[in-house]
This record gives C-alpha cells, structure tokens and sequence, in this order.
C-alpha cells in the first residue's frame, strides 16, 4: 500500500517541456523530480497544479494514459495561474496533486463503440486523452470521427498532431471548422454545432463532447434533432474547485460534485440535476 | 454513574492533566470555548456564539509553506501532532454536529489535519435543562437531555453527574466518587417536558429528500425567501454543521504559507471563477446553502439531515432568515 | 401599527405603488424579515409593524429602485436618514421610491430581553412601562426600557428627514441624546487602553461580513476586501493587526457617508460595538469642522470632501490623533 499522503499536499513536479499551440494556448509536460510520470491516470481526469505565491487550480490531462514518460496539459491562458503558466521556462518546478474526478468510460461503456468526438478551441484537451487512448487501444473500438472547431486557423489545438498523425489514421476521420473564412484555409467553416448537423452522424454512435458552454447546448439540440439518445453522449464540465476531494464545498452541481462524481457525465444524468452550471 | 460537587471542578479538571476547552464568558459577556486555567468559569449560558467545530476545524489554519527560489520550491510540512485534549460542556446538537463533520473529513480521502484533532478529542457533552425556544433539536432526533460523547455530564444545582460513554470516557471519570442517578433522571423528566414544547420542535422535514431534489431546487418560493438576504457569512460561520472552505496563499516575504480559511457559499466569489460564475444572484447561493443542508447531504449521507437545530442562525441573521423558516415554507405539510 | 398596514394596502390598491418594502411576520415575535410585498392579499396575511422592526430598509432601495414601476418604503427617522444619504450618493433612483415617515418609539431587541435573564420566549405584550413575556417557563416581565436596542438608548433623532407622505407626528433632532458619551470615555483612556479594548473586541470578529452587507454607507458595487485581482481579498485575518485593519478601513470609508443609524453593531453576532467606530469620527468630523449630521439633508456639502478657509490646519489633525492621547 502506498505511503498516506495528506490530500491537501501536493507533491513536486517539473515541467521539461512547453509547446506554444495558439497565441493563447500552450502545453506542458510535467514530470516528477525523478524524471517519471507523476502519476498515473485515465482519460478525462484532472490534475491540481499550483505556482506557491500565485495559485493552485484544476487542469484536465490531455495526455493520455498511454503516454507513459510523463503528463501532458494544453492550457488556455486565461487567469492568474494561466498567465503565470505561460510566462514560465522549461525546467519550472511547479506543484502536482491528482488524479481527481470519474474520467470517461473509455473500458467499460465506450468499448465496441463507434465514437464522434465534438470539441471547440481549448476544449479538445480532455478528449485529446480519449482519442490517443482510443488509438492506442485501436481494435477496441469501432470507427472514430472527430469534429473540431475554433475562432481561426490559428486557434485549433494540437493542429500538426491531428493533420500528420489522427488524420492519417485508418478508421478515423477528421472534420475541422473554423468560425470565419481565412484566405489560407481551404477547410471546412462555420459553427460546429451546425457542422455537426450537417456531417449527420448515425445515432447509434456514442458522442463525446467539450467545449464551450454555447456550443454544447447548439451541439445538444442539433444531436437531439437527428434523434441521439442522451444516454450515448458525454461531456466534461468545469466550476471552481478548491480542494478536489468533495469537501471544500463549491463544486457540486445537486448532489453531484464535479471534483469527485464528475468531471465527466452523460447527458441523461445531467438531465437528473439541477440547471445550475 | 460519577458525581462532583460543583465547586469541585476546577480540581477535577486540573487533575486531569490535559488541556481542557470550555464554554466560557469572555469579558463582553460572550460564552466561546477557551482553554481552561483557573479561574475560567464554566459559563452559564446555554450555549456559545460560535460553535465547538472550531476544535476540530478552525477558522484558519496553515496547511504548508512553500519555499520558492528560481526555478525550485521546496515543500515545508509542519503538520502539528496534537496531544489528548478533552472539550468540556459540548452540548448535544454541537456533539451530533461533529457527527456530519466526520461524514465529510473522514470520508475518503481522509482530511489528516481534521482527523489528528479528532482522534485526540475527548468530548465531554452536557445535558441541557433549559432549552431556548429557537432550539429545535428534536427534529433531528437529538435528545439534548442525554447527549453523546466519550462522557455525557448533567448539572445540577450543586453537582456534575457523569456517565462514560466509550472507554476513553470511563478513564477520564474513573477517580471520582459514584452518584445517585434520581437527580439525574429528575431533571432529564423537566428538560423533556420543555423539549416536547419547543416552537419548532416538530418541524416536519417530509419532502427533503434526493428523490424530490428538482421539485424543491425549482420551488418558486426561493426567490422570496432570499429577496432580504445580505450575502453575509453569519449563518454559515456560526452554524456547527457549515464546513466549506478556501484554501488560500500568504506570502510572509520568506515563505508561501498556504492556508484554508472558512468559506461561505453565501459569497459571491464561492463559485465565481474567470470563465463564468454558475450561482449569479443571491436567490442561487441562498439556495445551495439550504439544498446542500436538507437534500443534498441526506441524499449522500443516508438520511442524515446537515442541521442539528441549534437555533444559532435564528438567533443571529441579520434578517432573521433561517432554516425554520425555509423549510415551513418549502417543506412538509406538517409544519402547518 | 394597524395605521401602518392600512396604508400599505391603501397605496398598492390605490395604484399609486407597484410594490411595498415593508417588515414580514416570522416564526416568533421578534424575527420579522424585510420584504417586499406586491399583493394585498400578502400584505393583510404577513405585514407587519412592530417594534421589532429594527431592520433598515433604505438599501434595499439601492435594488428596489431600479426595477420597473414604484415601490413604497416605510422610513422609520433612522432609516430616513440613510435614504436621504444614499440620495445624496445617487444610488437610489428618487422618482420610484414613495417614502412613508413612521415614527419610531424605539426599537427593542430580543437579546436585550433575553439579557434580562429572560429565557426560551415566545411571546411578549406591552402593559404600560412593562414588557411581560411568555416564556417556556411562564411568565417573566422586564422593564420596557431594558428591551430597547442599545442603539435606541442614545437615539439622536425622532425626525424623518424625508417623506412623501408621513403617519402620526414627525419628531425633533436631541442634540443632548448623549451618543458620544462612550466615545468621550474612550478617548480619556490612555492610547494603550484604548489599544487593549479594541483588541478585545475586535478579536471577537468573525469576519462574516455582516456589518459591511447591512451598513447603507457600503454600497461599493465590488468591496475592496472582495478584490481577488487587487490581491487585498481578504477572507481571514493573518493576524490580529488584520483583524483590526478591515473595520478601521472601514470606518474610514464611510466617514462623513455614515448616518449612525447602528445597523453594524445590531447585527454582528459577536457584539462588537462598531457604531463606536464611526461615532468617533463623527464627533471628531463635529469638533474639527463644525456639526455635520450626514443624511439631514440634500444640500450642505460634507466637510470631507469640501474644502473652505476656515479648515483647520492639518497640523491640529495630526496633534489629536497622531500623539497618542
């Protein structure tokens, strides 16, 4: 059994590399001071990283748990730990506490199935996990599509990675939009929720979103429209969170709280709570 | 059953040779629980401002430093082991509060900070003989005439009577003489009968339930009920059973001290983060306060109300809002 | 009281309001809730009047004001003297608020009772300068005067300072009402008892925020003490320096702005005599500048931020307070 560590601790951690994705979005790899992986995880789950002095807050893991050197965070500059995040060099220490939250099914519910990833702008960093997870699991599920959208070009996450490996994989299909016409994009533009509507998925697929809280209530309408069932589609919420334990009090949506029983619900559950997210 | 004269206790209490924590008067009049030297006297009102969980889980305390240099930070942990220490005088709601405390720090993962205190807490409760009407205790099923605890005390006009409970109990009281348990019984027989008399005694709590959760989350009345609340913290600090908290940074110039202070989710910044805030007005934080208290934490906790009924919210709101009130107007038809 | 009740009916039926800000009936005599009512029906069921009705309601026009159609407010002096303030800092929109006087004998206090030594009540009537009480004990009587907030005992005025329309007799300003007579008595202390005494109160705080939510002088849209970004957030107290540090911002903040109408000290649960902050610089802002009530008035410009020849020299300022006596 491993030694007891108080919860409220966090252990050490170094970041060994930064990757600038977007003019707002960059990704992390933290280790261990032992140059390991801190800790092992499943997709959809979260970490707390802190910065002594500036703050502690919740990230999701966009590495998947296949990824067995380090974790990976694509983080989205948009607050005081993000902006201290972002000004940093390699070689940081920073602080690591985790894995927190449900994750996604990835082995129980999401096994045999064909799956549609739906996600817009930074969004795509928890279900970055899922995929690579899928792909790295490949003959337990069936065929993949992933809808991805942003404001511009420029703003699609882990562009290279989707164009030189996800999209040349067999069995996956990626369909990339952007919100307004860019002289040098030839793909795909306009809103995902509608894109979505239009690709018109088969509604025996399990659908995993995140997003925007606008997109995902388009994306919902439109998948109920071409007849989904809640109960096959998953999403990733966020709140404030200061513990990650389920005590701290301020993260429950009902009697759910995202730290513990979420991030990660499905629809029909989240039909069961109260509107209040 | 033990008995101590009355005058009798600060040399029981020496002889115990550990720290002590009583209710007692401060000098404005104010009864808090404060370590016990002598001459600090028991106080004699029914209870204090601020409830026992301070013992257990404190207003404010440090959790770790952090040393920060260049690129490293170090981690400095200074857990304080505690030593055996008794609270004296906890009355029956406080005891049942430390009950819900437990079910939220000692439930996996287990909050070490809370649980070190805990484990080294004898807690000597004491029977109540003169209940206020904003008490309503009995609707949670504490009997406040035979409270819980490691040692259950009763006073009289003269003496303390004891019984111990658990065997931790049984050794604080061993050395005292054995008492006659009819004066005991007697006043337990008075307290009862005011008990059975309490305003709100009854309050019929039917309907707060997980399975009626969306019924009462959507109830009209909500925004009534919280039409006059300030936003203010007092309900949820001087409640016994309210545990949410911030875990916030200090910078002493030396070192980032890294505490958790009490939170209240009748702030506007409990839930505010930089994407958005999910509890926009007072109606919804007014809302999560009482649905947390009397449907989410039964429906997590088997039953298990997050209220005793001390009556200390309907004693201090500065708009005499309350729980009561809430769950009258909200709640079982019972409540008439 | 009944006259009260009357005439909230009266305007709502009448038309002439939308809605009333009046005092709700609670569990027990003594907890009555601000509200706002919108029906008659709701009013005839719940208003009420009585001398419980400590609760200020001027600040709840700051809101009540700027939702459509016009709502009727019953001032109590006190609370006259907070809307007239809040006017002055126009944070009140004037033309939807329909301001109806009530004279004020006092407002009593449950605490006050219960200091008495007067437990578990659940009743009280009035029978001459005598409060009886029921009590889960029987009957116990106090003297009507022991009953009265403390604020009361020192009441500087019984007039409403601002009306549309006014029931019973408007009241006269008591300059002899003796409210700075603790403050007198604090400053005769030695700068280190007067050090010891505020320790000892103000260690009591629990930093509930409750005397900054119900103060009409605290009307910031975002407190300084809230301020995440300015780094001042200020959830606990590091130190007793801390402690001390928010209720002297505080009353710095709202000097010159405060009215006295004592809703600090009414609602702390600790009982922590703040009004005798602000009292302080009241009399202070009285003694250097000449008599300034804040609130009497529209017109006269605060001392604090109006500068005339006859200002004292900050010299003197520094004199009082910076020596220690």
């Amino acid at each position: 059994m491993a030694e007891y560590r108080e919860p409220l601790i966090p252990m050490l951690g170094v970041v060994t590399a930064i990757r600038t994705d977007t003019p707002d979005v960059k990704t992390f790899t933290v280790t261990g001071l032992d140059g390991k992986k801190p800790f092992v995880h499943i997709p959809g789950q979260c970490a707390m990283l802190s910065i002594p002095g500036v703050g502690e807050a919740l990230f999701s893991i966009t590495s998947s748990p296949t990824k067995e050197d380090a974790l990976e965070f694509s983080i989205k500059k948009c607050g005081c730990v993000t902006d201290w995040l972002h000004a940093m060099e390699p070689g940081q220490q920073i602080t690591i506490r985790g894995p927190y939250g449900s994750g996604f099914p990835v082995d129980t519910d999401f096994r045999g199935k064909d799956l549609v990833f739906v996600a817009g702008g930074i969004g795509l960093a928890p279900l970055h996990s899922v995929i690579n997870y899928v792909r790295a699991n490949r003959a337990n599920y069936g065929k993949v599509d992933i809808v991805y959208g942003s404001r511009s070009m420029q703003d699609l996450v882990d562009f290279d990675e989707i164009l030189n490996e996800w999209s040349k994989e067999e069995g996956i299909t990626v369909h990339l939009t952007i919100d307004r016409e860019q002289p040098e994009w030839k793909g795909h533009v306009g809103f995902v929720p509608n894109y979505v509507k239009e690709l018109g998925f088969d509604t025996s697929r399990t659908v995993v979103m995140c997003g925007p809280p606008i997109m995902i209530k388009f994306t919902l309408a439109g998948l109920m429209e071409l007849g989904f069932d809640k109960s096959n589609i998953y999403t990733t919420l966020e709140m404030k969170m200061k513990c990650a334990l389920g005590k701290c009090g301020r993260c429950n949506i009902g009697t759910k709280y995202i730290c513990k029983d979420g991030p990660v619900f499905r629809l029909d559950q989240l039909d069961e709570l109260p509107d209040e997210y | 059953m033990k008995k101590l004269p009355i005058t009798e206790l600060d040399s029981f209490l020496k002889s115990l040779n550990m720290p002590v924590y009583l209710p007692s008067d401060d000098p404005s009049g104010q009864a808090k629980f404060t370590r016990w030297a002598e001459g600090v006297q028991l106080t004699q009102q029914l209870n204090t401002v601020r409830s026992a969980k301070d013992l257990f889980f404190p207003q404010m305390e440090n959790l770790v430093d952090f040393k920060v240099q260049d690129q490293k930070i170090e981690i400095i942990e200074h857990r304080n082991v505690s030593e055996n220490f008794v609270i004296f005088g906890v009355r029956a709601c406080d005891a049942a509060a430390f009950e819900i405390l437990d079910r939220v720090f000692l439930s996996d993962p287990v909050d070490g900070y809370y649980k070190e205190r805990r484990d080294h807490a004898l807690i000597v409760t004491m029977a109540c003989s003169a209940p206020e009407e904003t008490c309503f205790c009995t609707a949670f099923g504490i009997d406040a005439a035979d409270p819980k605890g490691d040692v259950t005390a009763w006073k009289t006009e003269d003496s303390f009577f004891f019984r111990a409970n658990t065997g931790k109990g049984e050794k604080l009281i061993a050395g005292l003489a054995d008492g006659d348990e009819s004066a005991v019984q007697a006043q337990q027989a008075q307290t009862r009968e005011i008990l059975s008399k309490l305003p709100n005694g009854k309050l019929d709590l039917t309907g707060f339930d997980g399975a009626h959760m969306m019924e009462k989350f959507n109830d009209s009345r909500w925004k009534e009920l919280s039409e006059a609340c300030l936003g203010c913290g007092t309900c949820t600090f001087v409640c016994p059973t309210c545990q949410c908290y911030d875990v916030r940074e200090f910078n002493t110039g030396d070192t980032i001290q890294r505490f958790r202070c009490w939170d209240s989710c009748m702030y506007s910044d409990f839930t505010k983060m930089s994407a958005g805030q999910p509890r926009p007005t007072q109606l919804e934080r007014f809302r999560q306060r009482f649905m947390h208290k009397l449907v989410y934490f039964p429906d997590n906790n088997d039953g298990v109300y997050g209220c005793v009924g001390c009556g200390r919210c309907l004693q201090k709101c500065p708009i005499h809002m309350n729980i009561v009130k809430v769950a009258k107007t909200i709640g079982g038809e019972g409540n008439g | 009281m009944q006259e009260v009740k009357q005439k909230a009916i009266e305007l709502l039926q009448s038309g002439k309001v939308q809605r009333v800000l009046g005092w709700k009936t609670g569990e027990f005599f003594y907890d009555l809730t601000p509200a706002v009512f919108e029906t008659v029906e709701e009013i005839k069921k719940d208003f009420v009047f009585s001398p419980f009705c400590g609760a200020n309601l001027s600040k709840y026009l700051i809101a009540e004001s700027r939702k459509e159609g016009k709502i009727a407010a019953f001032l109590k002096p006190c609370d006259s003297y907070s809307f007239v303030q809040l006017l002055k800092e126009h944070r009140i929109v004037r033309e939807n608020v329909h301001v109806v006087g009530v004279q004020c004998n006092g407002m009593c206090d449950i605490e006050a009772i219960k200091a008495q030594g007067v437990k578990g009540v659940t009743a009280v009537r009035q029978e001459g300068e005598t409060l009886v009480c029921e009590t889960l004990y029987g009957e116990k009587s106090v003297p009507y005067a022991a009953a009265l907030s403390e604020r009361c005992k020192t009441c500087k005025s019984k007039k409403i300072v601002l009306f549309d329309e006014l029931l019973g007799e408007n009241g006269e300003d008591d300059p002899d009402c003796g409210r700075f007579d603790l403050v007198s008595k604090l400053e005769a202390m030695t700068a280190e008892e007067r050090f010891a005494f505020w320790q000892q109160e103000l260690s009591r705080c629990i930093r509930c925020n409750a005397c900054r939510n119900v103060c009409p002088a605290c009307s910031c849209e975002k407190c300084v003490f809230d301020n995440d970004t300015l780094g001042t957030a200020n959830k606990a107290a590091a130190n007793s320096f801390e402690e001390q540090n928010f209720h002297i911002i505080r009353a710095f903040h709202v000097a010159g702005r405060c009215t006295d109408c004592g809703e600090c000290s009414r609602v702390c649960p600790q009982h922590i005599p703040l009004h005798l902050l602000n009292r302080k610089f009241i009399k202070d802002t009285n003694e250097l500048y000449g008599e300034y009530q804040a609130g009497a008035d529209l017109e006269t410009r605060p001392p604090l931020v109006d500068f005339t020849q006859d200002d004292c020299e900050p010299s003197v300022v520094y004199t009082r307070g910076g020596n220690g006596k």
